[in-house]
């Protein structure tokens, strides 16, 4: 019974783990970062004055932990959303695969770099 | 009170034929059968046969949603249909057809072959973590053991959820759900020790990387088996086999 041909390992998992962790981080975090930043921050509503103010925000960015936070919630998230929508196109057939995965993950691993360098610019 | 002619109330099946040494392609043929309140679909058919046309040819054997034999396209959804009454169906007639996303082999019979040889492919059977003599004893499980992989067992084989798989519609060697729950079956089993053979048969794209978690495999199981939910158990395992393989003495493939 072990005439079976075993498949060549997929690098998937590759691809499957971000998303996944995106996909339970956005699952916990989403809706209420919606809240604060896209309804509470800009009417004001329950948040402290000093929520929004630019000292406060670049000291949250330039502390080692909120660095963490902030490039997990924007990475992850990102190759969350870039596994599902290349994964909508293909089965749509929009295009050659390899276009679909530059505009999605090609996006997602762009956007990591670059706020991976934003990150390092803030300072510490 | 006078004896009412009462007309017969009666339920018309559209049904998709074919014949490979007549027809050069399926086709629909009509039938109007007596409709009674109880009736299954699979009744329907047995009646079409037994009075109307003996060469239409479909798979049944236990009537009662047991044997897995009966799965069909009813009215667009793959169902059992020995499990499916014509009351619970919308009023007009009831297309049927073969199981989406397999070869047709004569009318409502498609061919299972492929499904088996997957089947057969994960090892679908205890590999004993060590093994004992008879003297020995049972192998001995707790509830909570037997609840990690029970439901998985209760896979009737019916491939409905392959049916209704957009992926393996796509490509057909996706080892598909119904294999991955008996998969799951065998690895969620406390007494067995074949999980990393079982997870070297998935690891490739037509294993468990096919999927996309469409998740239909679940809604059209009729056993509740949960099939998507061992896909993505399996996901995540051969995802962490990945990188643990490194770990393994001699894993590095
Ligand atoms: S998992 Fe459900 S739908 Fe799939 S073959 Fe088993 S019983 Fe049928
Ligand atoms: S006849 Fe056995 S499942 Fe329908």
């Amino acid at each position: 019974m072990s005439q079976f041909v075993q498949e060549k390992r997929s690098i998937s998992p590759l691809f499957w783990l971000p998303f996944g962790a995106g996909g339970m981080l956005s699952a916990l975090f989403g809706p209420a970062l919606i809240l604060i930043t896209g309804i509470l921050a800009p009417t004001g509503f329950l948040l402290p004055q000093s929520f929004e103010s630019y000292d406060h925000a670049r000291a949250f960015a330039q502390n080692p932990l909120g660095k963490l936070v902030l490039l997990a919630i924007i990475a992850l998230f990102l190759w969350h959303g870039a596994e599902r929508i290349f994964l909508t196109l293909k089965d749509m057939k929009a295009g050659p695969l390899l276009n679909l995965k530059y505009a999605t993950y090609g996006v997602a691993a762009a956007v990591t770099v670059v706020t991976v360098l934003l990150l390092l610019a803030v300072g510490f | 009170m006078p004896e009412a002619a009462t007309a017969v109330k009666t339920v018309e099946l559209k049904i998709l034929r074919y014949r490979p040494a007549s027809d050069e392609r399926p086709a629909f043929g009509s039938f109007k059968v007596p409709y009674t309140e109880d009736m299954s679909v699979l009744e329907a058919l047995q009646t079409i046969k037994d009075t109307l046309d003996g060469t239409l040819s479909f798979r049944w054997s236990c009537r009662m949603a047991v044997c897995g034999s009966c799965g069909m396209m009813i009215n667009g959804k793959p169902q059992l249909a020995c499990n499916t009454l014509l009351r619970n169906l919308p009023p007009g007639p009831v297309t049927i057809e073969p199981l989406n996303n397999f070869p047709i082999e004569r009318d409502l019979v498609v061919s299972v072959g492929d499904f088996v040889k997957k089947i057969e492919s994960i090892y679908p059977y205890i590999i004993p973590k060590e093994p004992k003599t008879v003297a020995e004893g049972p192998y001995l499980q707790t509830p909570a053991q037997l609840a990690a992989y029970e439901s998985f067992s209760d896979c009737i084989n019916c491939m409905l959820c392959y049916a209704a798989c957009p992926q393996f519609g796509e490509n057909p060697n996706f080892i598909g759900p119904g294999a991955m729950a008996l998969l799951q079956r065998y690895n969620g089993d406390s007494r067995d020790g074949g999980q990393q053979k079982r997870l070297d048969t998935i690891h490739g794209e037509d294993g468990v990387w096919s999927c996309t978690a469409v998740g239909y495999c679940s809604e059209v199981c009729p056993k509740q088996v949960d099939p998507a939910n061992a896909v993505n158990q399996n996901k995540t395992n051969s995802a962490f086999d990945f990188f643990l393989r490194f770990l393994r003495p001699g894993g590095a493939r």
